[in-house]
């Protein structure tokens, strides 16, 4: 009888251990453009759980070093939000420079680069005093923003002048300038630092570039059966930690491409949402989050299993996303 | 919406100053120009002149005030191009420099535009007709020149008066054509009452709208000329009149979906939408038209484009503007391809099946080999929004949905670019 009842107490307590065991619960935040709102999803539950009010055109987005802070640019509000990532509740803006699209933060968690698409510049801020620190000329409409693992090189794309900008955070000034396929979007370093990839949008090409020589080291081209070549324009890219597996988002082709990354060969193309822009994984890398513009969804690609497992609506043009280790 | 003017003005000089510090940094070490001095730019930096030619011509004004074309109508989106084209430049070592030449007389601007030819120019973005377009490519024929026709949409220079020394970044009749008749037929508005103006370009239009019904399957049901004496535009009163007239000119009609205006030269196709016989759409020159850029287009990352622009000319883009800009930033790309500012270098990349332009339209932009015309979507819009982008889904192409827009290979004319 005894047995019986602690059991019967034990089981649900047992329950519960087992399912965080087996897949952690994150929570995926992601951009709707049209809707300004930022959606929230349970990577367990694979559904929205909150969606937030935040300001005007919300485009990229990032999570401070201790994941206590949400950041988002409010593209058309001209600033950054900062959100209690747990709660949602808004805790200040940040001075960004005119219309910020894309950041990234410093390794150590301090400061912010961020791209202003409409003033060829990066705009550096410290994000505990509030304050601008250094502008950073660059490029016609400056996007994509990269930062070495050791945060020593930081690399702006620009849409315009097609080109990476490689900038010295000692000095704030760039050091040099590669020239890529037309319209960089994003910029990616290997964890290990020793590759840089940019995607062209307009140009159909990710090109991968050794960052100490600057000198490119491959470019990958894509092709699939019946989809015009036009209409394969690559944006978001993601490279697992391992350094193994490389995924490109490409934008209208509807479909993401996963390049083997020892021979920069595409193994596979996987079929998602309309107009896939950016990528996200959740921090055990099991799932990868796409942001689908504009068939307002978002698909869950299962990274070991190279499938599509599900697609969840968002808002209005879903932009951007990234996961919390919660 | 973007900073004000103000904010833009009140940062130059401090903006200057970083651009002089990024060009240092990135490779003229030994030089240290002040931030004051705005011209420190070394001896390596390689020039490239481009001249904007136009020709001015006596054009009736515009029915609405609002249509009324600036007088930097062209020259701003050229302005913008080599603002773009330098801020790239700065990180090569090139420097692009604009000059404008004018006048009403075609052997004028043929002499001026020859002048600047013999003092290194090598590009020229013509804003003329096409007797003057001609005039300059065979003046010029033989010389390591390349001549943009960036303000005439007449196919004639694309067919038989083609000239192998010009391309075209203005969009053809053909190309607007067609571009709204997929879309007309898309929507199932396949029955077409044409009403075209007295004028050779309307004619012309209407040519084209012929064409493209043939093409696309749509069929044109009514045809009527529409007569009439320009005279004064402004007359104290008004409405009464035409409040008469237009709907007693559409009377009668067989069954239409739309009515479909050639009216050039603006001077009566603005009075037709809300006033014919029948509650039908009216498109073609005036109403729903198809247009190679629109002051409100903001998809493609094209706001900042605009936002760009806003702050350089103080008003918004027409056409003209991005038909030129496209031309000036084609020698821009060209340049940073290439790797070289020698005019050769450029025109053979230009030429080139590897060059291609972004240019707020969604895809590439590319030069057609076989006449010269450059390859874009077309925007069907009203006066206030874009409606569509031409080509239309469901218009197939062996090699390109671009080339289901207007003269494509098979077809073409243009014996000068087979040569």
């Amino acid at each position: 009888m005894h047995a019986f009842l602690s059991a019967v107490l034990i089981a649900p307590v047992l329950a519960a251990w087992l399912l965080t065991s087996t897949a952690a619960a994150y929570t995926v935040y992601v951009t709707n453009e049209k809707d300004n709102t930022v959606s929230l999803i349970d990577s367990n539950k694979l559904a929205v759980i909150k969606t937030v009010k935040v300001g005007q055109r919300p485009r990229g987005v990032i999570l401070s070093k201790d994941a206590k802070w949400l950041l988002v640019c409010a593209s058309d509000d001209n600033n950054i939000q900062v959100f209690d990532a747990r709660t949602m509740e808004f805790v200040k803006n940040l001075p960004s420079g005119p219309d910020p699209e894309l950041f990234v933060l410093h390794p150590s968690g301090n400061p912010l680069y961020v791209a202003n698409e409409d003033d060829n510049l990066v705009t550096v801020v410290d994000i505990e005093t509030d304050r601008v620190v250094a502008e950073i000329p660059v490029g016609v409409e400056p996007e994509g923003m990269a930062i070495t693992p050791d945060g020593k090189l930081l690399v702006n794309t620009s849409e315009t002048t097609n080109m990476a900008h490689f900038i010295d955070t000692a000095t704030n000034s760039t050091i040099d300038n590669v020239l890529v396929d037309s319209r960089p979007r994003v910029a990616e370093f290997t964890s290990d630092g020793s590759q840089l990839w940019v995607s062209a949008e307009i140009g159909g090409t990710v090109t991968v570039i050794d960052p100490h020589t600057r000198k490119i080291i491959a470019k990958i081209g894509f092709e699939i059966p019946g989809v015009n070549q036009d209409a394969i324009q690559p944006v978001g890219v993601r490279i697992t930690k391992d350094r193994k597996r490389a995924f490109v988002a490409l934008g209208p082709a509807n479909r993401v491409a996963v390049i083997d990354t020892a021979t920069f060969k595409v193994e596979r193309y996987l079929l998602v949402g309309q107009r896939v822009w950016q990528l996200g994984f959740t921090p055990d890398e099991k799932l990868l989050f796409t942001t689908n513009g504009s068939s307002n969804d978002v698909s869950v690609i299962d990274v070991e299993k190279l499938r599509v497992t599900r697609s969840i609506k968002v808002g209005r043009y879903p932009w951007g996303v990234v996961v919390a280790p919660f | 919406m973007a900073r004000s003017a103000n904010h833009a003005r009140g940062r130059g000089p401090r903006l200057w100053c970083l651009v002089m510090t990024a060009a240092l940094a990135a490779g003229l070490v030994f030089a240290t120009p002040a931030c004051s001095q705005p011209s420190g730019v070394s001896g390596e930096v390689k020039r490239v002149t481009i001249v904007f030619a136009r020709q001015l011509r006596d054009m009736a004004p515009p029915l609405s005030l609002l249509d009324v074309p600036p007088p930097d109508d062209g020259i701003a989106g050229a302005r913008l191009a080599i603002s773009d084209n330098n801020t790239t430049g700065r990180f090569l070592k090139q420097e692009f420099v604009l000059e404008v030449v004018e006048s009403g007389d075609i052997q004028d601007l043929v002499a001026q535009v020859n002048k600047q030819v013999e003092g290194g120019a090598s590009f020229i973005v013509a804003d003329a007709s096409p007797q003057a377009v001609v005039a300059l490519a065979d003046s010029l024929q033989g010389r390591r020149v390349l001549i943009f026709n960036a303000g005439s949409s007449d196919d004639r220079l694309r067919e038989q008066d083609c000239r192998p020394n010009v391309v075209h970044t203005a969009p053809s009749r053909a190309m607007l054509a067609d571009a709204l008749a997929q879309y007309l037929v898309w929507k199932q508005w396949r029955r077409w009452f044409l009403v075209y103006g007295p004028g050779p370009d309307d004619e012309a239009f209407a040519a084209a709208v012929r064409r493209a019904a043939k093409r696309f399957g749509a069929r044109i049901v009514e045809e009527r000329p529409f007569k009439y004496e320009a005279g004064s535009r402004r007359a104290d009163g008004g409405h009464e009149q035409i409040q008469q007239q237009i709907p007693s000119f559409t009377q009668n009609a067989p069954a239409y979906d739309v009515l479909v205006v050639a009216d050039e030269g603006g001077q009566f196709g603005e009075y037709f939408p809300y006033r014919s016989w029948d509650a039908r759409p009216v498109v073609g020159t005036q109403g729903l038209a198809p247009v190679s850029w629109h002051p409100a287009l903001e998809q493609w990352g094209a706001t900042q484009f605009q936002n760009r622009f806003r702050r350089l000319a103080n008003r918004p883009m027409r056409t003209l503007d991005y038909d030129v800009w496209v031309a000036v930033r084609s020698i821009g790309e060209a340049a940073t391809r290439a790797k070289s500012a020698a005019p050769a270098d450029l025109i053979e990349h230009l030429k080139s099946t590897d060059f291609d332009l972004a240019a707020f339209k969604g895809r590439k932009l590319t030069y057609r080999a076989w006449d010269g015309q450059l390859r874009q979507p077309i925007l069907i819009a009203t006066a206030k929004l874009p409606v569509t982008v031409s080509p239309q889904p469901g218009f197939l192409h062996q090699f390109s949905e671009l080339d289901t827009l207007g003269v494509d290979k098979p077809e073409s004319g243009c014996s000068a670019y087979l040569r």
